[in-house]
């Protein structure tokens, strides 16, 4: 089974577009959030168009766009042919031409074929033309493994973007931040590759999808602000996007072994909020990293160069991280070992230097 | 037949005929099967011969579908001085590279008939999307070439505002340009405008996945999208026969459901000819068009490379003999467009484009590396606010270091 026939039998239930006619608070879930947050941008911008791989009737292999285009109107959310540089390619066009298109990327290995129009056009566009020509599109890409997914279908590909100077990268880990990001991923002038961590679509929260618009409304905003999710006192867990739920767990399960965890989830690599994960190191004397994708010349990479150059004389230890080993995704059956367990993040903490 | 599409019926399509996709309904009119409009004509449509003499009609290569009538006088001379604007901007910027005023040039020398017939055919609220070869189209587009030059100068990669002149910024990695025309133009036809879209790319170019991706989307979504080969021969020292073995690059057209059609790319006639037509075609009726004009590109493919190496210089000294400039000034003179007074204006006007260019690029460029950090993003990030920061403390010591003062200090 694949991931995406999986989406369909586990999630069942509606979109946020009928969940928003619903009397609140109601269990929201990750991808109802996104797809609330879709259907109240066509709403509130004209300009903004969504088109991708069966994006249309189907609303999408996940269903974030569910409803979209019968709600809105095949003009704004659309079915492409399958050609994903054309996807991103044309959106460059739409941006260039006066509109904010949201593109959906089918899977994260499928995103490889635009790679040249995000690298050398999507990203580069604003530097090219000295800030005449901003590009406001959002990429959305479903990412990482967990979901049982085949070759192609579990990359985590983020580290490609981030190296890309000129693009903005999210990695909402919450309910509440994917609608709220992809709201600000839609608004933002600079083009947005936005992360969905597939194994999070089904992920619940009690939230009234009325209230997270007025909270976006009110100007309610996560880029560049990374999130103390949990406090503690002896090690700074820094992660993101889909590593965040085995994070809290590992969190957890070290305070009953006396440790006391802080967990920051980043939210946006680009920008990446370095201050308060330093701010985090520095009150506790320690970090580890945890993030799924493999970890040779990685984000983690980059998180422990950063901690370590700024945090370095607050440090009782060594700064550790968590990644995937240094393999392509293997397959199914095989994921359990290569995704950061609670238990090897455990392992981590175990193997940091303790006495003082 | 069509299925419907997600594209809104509005104007200027009558609403009866939308289930009639373009070529249903455009070969319908003109009384000839789809494949018969689709399928470029026998021939590549061509005007003037070689020496500037009008060919009879029967000998155009135009046919029932495929009619092109020849332009009026005054267009033509306002494209014959753009053509010879062109030339002296190539020349000009070709001797700027060889004094090392330019980091590069590809120049479109031979090819000046295809680049002021991409101008010349637009309305200007029509975009233009251009390649690195394309600046004398740019130019003739109404860019000041000063701002075209600052990327082959090498002080920023583009120095024109692409939407103030509706031109996209030259494009180098191959046919990317051509999606970017693709959404243009659906984004116009989305808010009812009737906009059409030209976009550029070479021969080489037609093997890249991105053309192939383009024409794809213009002709499913039916988007008013005029497609521009020039096809020189060459992807620098790569010829033709080695990018494709269609009958032609025109051919390539009809697997997209769209028409094509060859013109000889040296004859400013034709192709402003079969532009304007493709351009009203596109506009009218909101479809995309392929058109593939047959040129030489006689100098190098830049400064950086040598042609001696892959082509024989009869073949170079054959195209030579086909000069669109040469047989547009014969053919204007005939008719008595063109004196001696006007080409002595024209001839002039040319000139102070080229003096300026070479005013221009002989001052000394001061581009402000500070600037390197400011577009990245709408906002700079924190991390680049520091990095600028570090940059002007260098930029400062080493200021201070050369000042008369310090100099004097370390005396
Ligand atoms: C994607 C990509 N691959 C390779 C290149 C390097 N390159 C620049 S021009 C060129 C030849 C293109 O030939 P053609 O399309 O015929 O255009 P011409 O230069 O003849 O005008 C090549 C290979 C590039 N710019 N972009
Ligand atoms: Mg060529």
């Amino acid at each position: 089974m694949t991931a995406a026939t999986q989406a369909t039998d586990r999630r069942g239930g509606a979109g946020a577009v009928s969940a928003a006619r619903q009397p609140a608070p109601v269990e929201l879930t990750f991808a109802g959030a996104l797809n609330a947050a879709l259907a109240h941008s066509l709403e509130d911008h004209e300009e903004v168009v969504i088109f991708g791989e069966d994006v249309g009737t189907l609303g999408g292999v996940f269903r974030v766009t569910d409803g979209l285009a019968a709600t809105y109107g095949r003009q704004r959310c659309f079915d492409t042919p399958l050609a994903e540089s054309g996807i991103v390619g044309t959106a460059v066009g739409m941006a260039i031409n006066g509109m904010r298109p949201a593109v959906e990327m089918q899977f994260d290995a499928f995103a490889y074929p635009a790679f040249e129009q995000v690298a050398s056009h999507l990203a580069k566009m604003g530097n090219r033309t000295r800030g005449r020509v901003r590009l406001p599109v959002t990429v959305r890409i479903p990412y990482g493994g967990g979901v049982g997914g085949v070759e192609h279908h579990c990359d985590s590909s983020e580290a490609y973007y981030a190296h890309t100077p000129g693009l903005k990268v999210y990695v909402p880990a919450t309910v509440e931040d994917a609608y709220l990001m992809l709201r600000e991923a839609i608004d933002s002038d600079d083009p947005v590759v936005f992360f969905e961590p597939k194994k999070l679509y089904w992920s619940k929260a009690d939230l009234d999808v009325g209230r997270l618009r007025s909270r976006y409304d009110g100007g309610e905003r996560r880029e560049g602000r990374a999130a103390v999710v949990r406090a503690g006192t002896d090690l700074t867990l820094v992660t993101y996007g889909p590593s965040l739920p085995t994070a809290l767990k590992a969190a957890q399960a070290a305070e009953e072994e006396g440790v006391s965890v802080e967990v920051v989830d980043l939210r946006s690599i680009v920008p990446l909020d370095d201050v308060t994960v330093c701010a985090s190191v520095e009150r506790t004397g320690r970090a580890l990293v945890v993030a799924e994708a493999q970890g040779f010349a990685s984000v983690a990479a980059e998180l422990v160069a950063r901690i370590q150059e700024r945090c370095f004389h607050s440090l009782a230890s060594p700064v550790l991280r968590v990644t995937g080993f240094d393999i392509p995704y293997p397959a199914p059956r095989l994921e359990q070992y290569h995704l950061p367990s609670v238990d090897r993040i455990l392992d981590a903490i175990d193997d940091m230097q303790w006495e003082d | 037949m069509s299925e419907s599409i997600d594209i809104p019926a509005g104007p200027p399509i009558p609403p009866a005929q939308e289930d009639l996709t373009p070529i249903e309904r455009v070969s319908a009119r003109m009384g000839i099967s789809p494949e018969d409009y689709m399928l470029p004509a026998e021939r590549e449509i061509r005007m003037l011969s070689p020496d500037g003499t009008l060919l009879p009609a029967e000998e155009q290569g135009t046919g029932p579908g495929h009619e092109y009538p020849v332009p009026g006088d005054d267009l033509l001379l306002e494209a014959y001085e753009q053509l010879i604007v062109g030339r002296r901007v190539n020349d000009q910027n070709t001797a700027l590279v060889r004094q090392g005023r330019l980091a590069v040039y590809p120049s479109s020398h031979g090819q000046e008939a295809c680049q002021v017939a991409a101008a010349l055919c637009l309305d200007e609220g029509d975009w233009l999307f251009p390649t690195y070869r394309d600046t004398v189209a740019v130019i003739a587009r109404g860019v000041d070439p000063l701002e075209v030059m600052v990327s082959f100068r090498g002080d920023w990669h583009c120095g024109y505002d692409p939407l103030e002149h509706r031109v996209g910024a030259q494009a180098t990695p191959l046919t990317t340009q051509l999606l970017h025309a693709v959404g243009a133009a659906h984004a116009a036809v989305l808010r009812g405008e009737d906009t059409v879209v030209l976009a550029m790319c070479g021969d080489g170019a037609t093997s890249e996945g991105d053309f192939h991706e383009a024409l794809n989307f213009a002709a499913v979504f039916r988007l008013p999208v005029v497609f521009l080969v020039q096809n020189n021969g060459y992807a620098i020292s790569v010829p033709l026969a080695r990018q494709s073995a269609a009958p032609t690059l025109a051919h390539k057209a009809v697997g997209y459901g769209m028409a094509g059609e060859r013109v000889d790319g040296n004859d400013l006639v034709a192709v402003l000819a079969a532009l304007r037509r493709a351009v009203q075609l596109a506009r009218s009726e909101r479809t995309p068009l392929l058109v593939e004009a047959h040129t030489y590109r006689m100098q190098a493919h830049t400064n950086a490379d040598d042609d001696t190496r892959y082509r024989e210089r009869e073949e170079v000294r054959q195209w030579a003999e086909k000069d669109p400039v040469l047989r547009m000034e014969a053919y204007l003179r005939s008719r008595g467009v063109l004196d001696d007074d006007a080409a002595t204006r024209i001839t002039g006007n040319a000139e102070a484009v080229a003096a300026a260019l070479r005013q221009a690029m002989n001052a000394e460029a001061e581009p402000d590396p500070l600037e390197m950090f400011d577009h990245v993003y709408t906002e700079p990030t924190a991390q680049l606010r520091q990095q600028r920061d570090r940059l002007m403390e260098e930029l400062a010591a080493e200021s201070a270091a050369d000042s008369p003062d310090a100099q004097e200090d370390a005396r």
